[in-house]
């Protein structure tokens, strides 16, 4: 009869090989989806593309790079963001660091 | 068999023995432990690759984009303004860009619409992300209406779709000639909704920036280095917050490990105090749990990074779907190029094999020093 231990470093050796199949596999799908990917940043250098298009649903969410700082927020004052991305999406770091003396910052008064 | 090889088998058989006599709650400790690597791994698997894929293709978006705010928002560039920028010495290239946002009643999504030269897209015709194609049913040749914001009807003839490897990018996208698309938003003639800059040389784009600034009081100039900082935060928020959804489940965990792992059960306090007093020594007993704790976080790890590897890749991370679709309809489906390092498998690796193998050998310790006669009291 089969010892337990041979039976588990079976099961360990099936379950490694696994692994090691799963970081091939990376390497194989790196190189197979890479030209798809050339394309991708081809259409972004093309098009002048700055954004994902994950979230489509509002302007702030679709581009968010693009977006200011209370966009999320525009449509009154002191209205919720309503749209569950917006949990999700953190403000861009660019309009919330302190240091940042290029964005939004405008002689005429708003 | 080399002795030492034949007692370690000798060791690992009695500890699976010791582990079958109580199945159920193993399996169930070894399953609860897979998933939650499962989980782990996806959400380090999926946030990794998306934010090589931004950084890799948001590489070649312009190095500055221009927009003009007025009372705090985002407005159209008057004419006389890219006249202006010209004068900055290290730009080479400017382009006034046109593109705009339109809701379609149809589907309830969100299209962006952009103006591309007439050679590209000729009037009358449009070219679709293969996102928004599918959502509407359309193909090349065929004809769809869009409503302006003035209430008029617009006709389009499909001229292409863009690439379905693209979806990432143009999931909602609408390319029209820039007749079509000032016809279409009734834009004013001269104006556009942003300038993207062409900067020679990569040391210079601060300085421009700085210059515009300055130049143009009520611009605002986003830099590439910006949009490719707010997506490698914008993933990294993404993975804290479910990370954040996770602690619960993550402390369940560890608090029933812990629990597995420290609270030696009577049964297996006598178990020690037997094999003491048989003969085995500490280090015996301290190497059979050390075994258990291997052999279980181990088949863990490695199983639960194999199926989320499988899930990310090649099911395109099904279940995080609809945290990421929030509300929108259009969602692009998308195949992600693996972008498995080292460190974070060494990372995932001692943070679920290394807790739970320390957790099984404390207590051990402590019952395995103790006298036999006063552990099978």
């Amino acid at each position: 009869m089969l010892r337990p231990s041979t039976f588990a470093a079976a099961l360990l050796g099936a379950a490694g090989l696994a692994f090691a199949v799963s970081l091939l596999d990376a390497a194989r799908l790196g190189t197979a989806r890479q030209p798809a990917r050339d394309e991708r940043r081809v259409l972004v250098g093309k098009l002048g593309l700055t954004d994902l298009s994950l979230f489509t649903e509002a302007r702030y969410t679709r581009h968010p790079s693009q977006a200011d700082l209370h966009s999320a927020l525009q449509d009154h004052p002191a209205a919720f963001d309503h749209f569950p991305t917006g949990a999700l999406l953190a403000p861009p770091p660019h309009l919330t660091a302190p240091y940042a003396s290029l964005a939004g910052k405008t002689a005429s008064p708003d | 068999m080399h002795p030492w090889l034949e007692k370690q088998r000798h060791l690992i058989d009695f500890t699976l023995a010791a582990l079958a006599r109580r199945k159920a709650k193993n399996i169930g400790l070894l399953a609860a432990y897979a998933l939650l690597v499962f989980v782990l791994a996806s959400l380090a698997l999926f946030t990794q690759a998306l934010r090589k894929e931004a950084g890799f293709v948001l590489a070649a978006s312009p190095e500055v984009i221009v927009q003009r705010m007025v009372a705090g928002r985002h407005d159209l560039i008057p004419p006389g303004y890219l006249e202006k920028i010209g004068r900055l010495r290290g730009v080479q290239k400017k382009e006034g860009r046109l593109w705009g946002y339109y809701y379609d009643p149809v589907v309830s999504a969100n299209y962006t619409f952009m103006a591309r030269p007439a050679e590209e897209v000729a009037s009358g015709s449009i070219m679709l992300g293969a996102t928004l194609a599918r959502a509407r049913g359309l193909q090349p040749g065929n004809l769809i209406s869009f409503r302006s914001y003035a209430g008029k009807l617009f006709s389009f003839k499909v001229a292409a779709l863009l690439s379905p490897d693209s979806e990432l990018l143009a999931a909602d996208l609408v390319l029209l000639s820039e007749d079509d698309f000032r016809a279409f938003f009734d834009y004013p003639a001269g104006h556009y909704t942003d300038i993207a800059l062409s900067v020679a040389n990569p040391q210079e784009v601060r300085n421009i920036a700085a210059k515009l600034a300055n130049a143009l009081p009520d611009s605002r100039p986003i830099l590439r280095e910006e949009v490719l900082r707010t997506y490698q935060s914008i993933f990294d928020w993404r993975e804290g917050i479910v990370l954040t959804v996770l602690a619960g489940a993550i402390l369940a965990f560890a608090l029933l490990a812990w629990d597995k792992a420290s609270g030696l059960s009577a049964e297996e306090k006598r178990e020690i105090g037997i094999l003491k007093a048989i003969g085995w020594e500490t280090g015996d007993v301290i190497r059979m749990k050390l075994w258990e704790g291997v052999l279980v976080s181990l088949s863990a790890f490695l199983l639960g990074f194999v199926a989320a590897y499988i899930h990310v890749f090649y099911f395109g991370a099904a279940i995080f779907k609809p945290v990421l679709q929030g509300w929108a309809v259009l969602y692009p489906s998308f195949t992600l190029v693996p972008a498995v390092d080292g460190l974070q498998i060494a990372t995932l690796a001692f943070f679920t094999i290394f807790p739970y193998s320390a957790a099984v050998l404390v207590p051990i310790w402590r019952a395995a020093t103790t006298d036999p006669d006063a552990v099978m009291r």
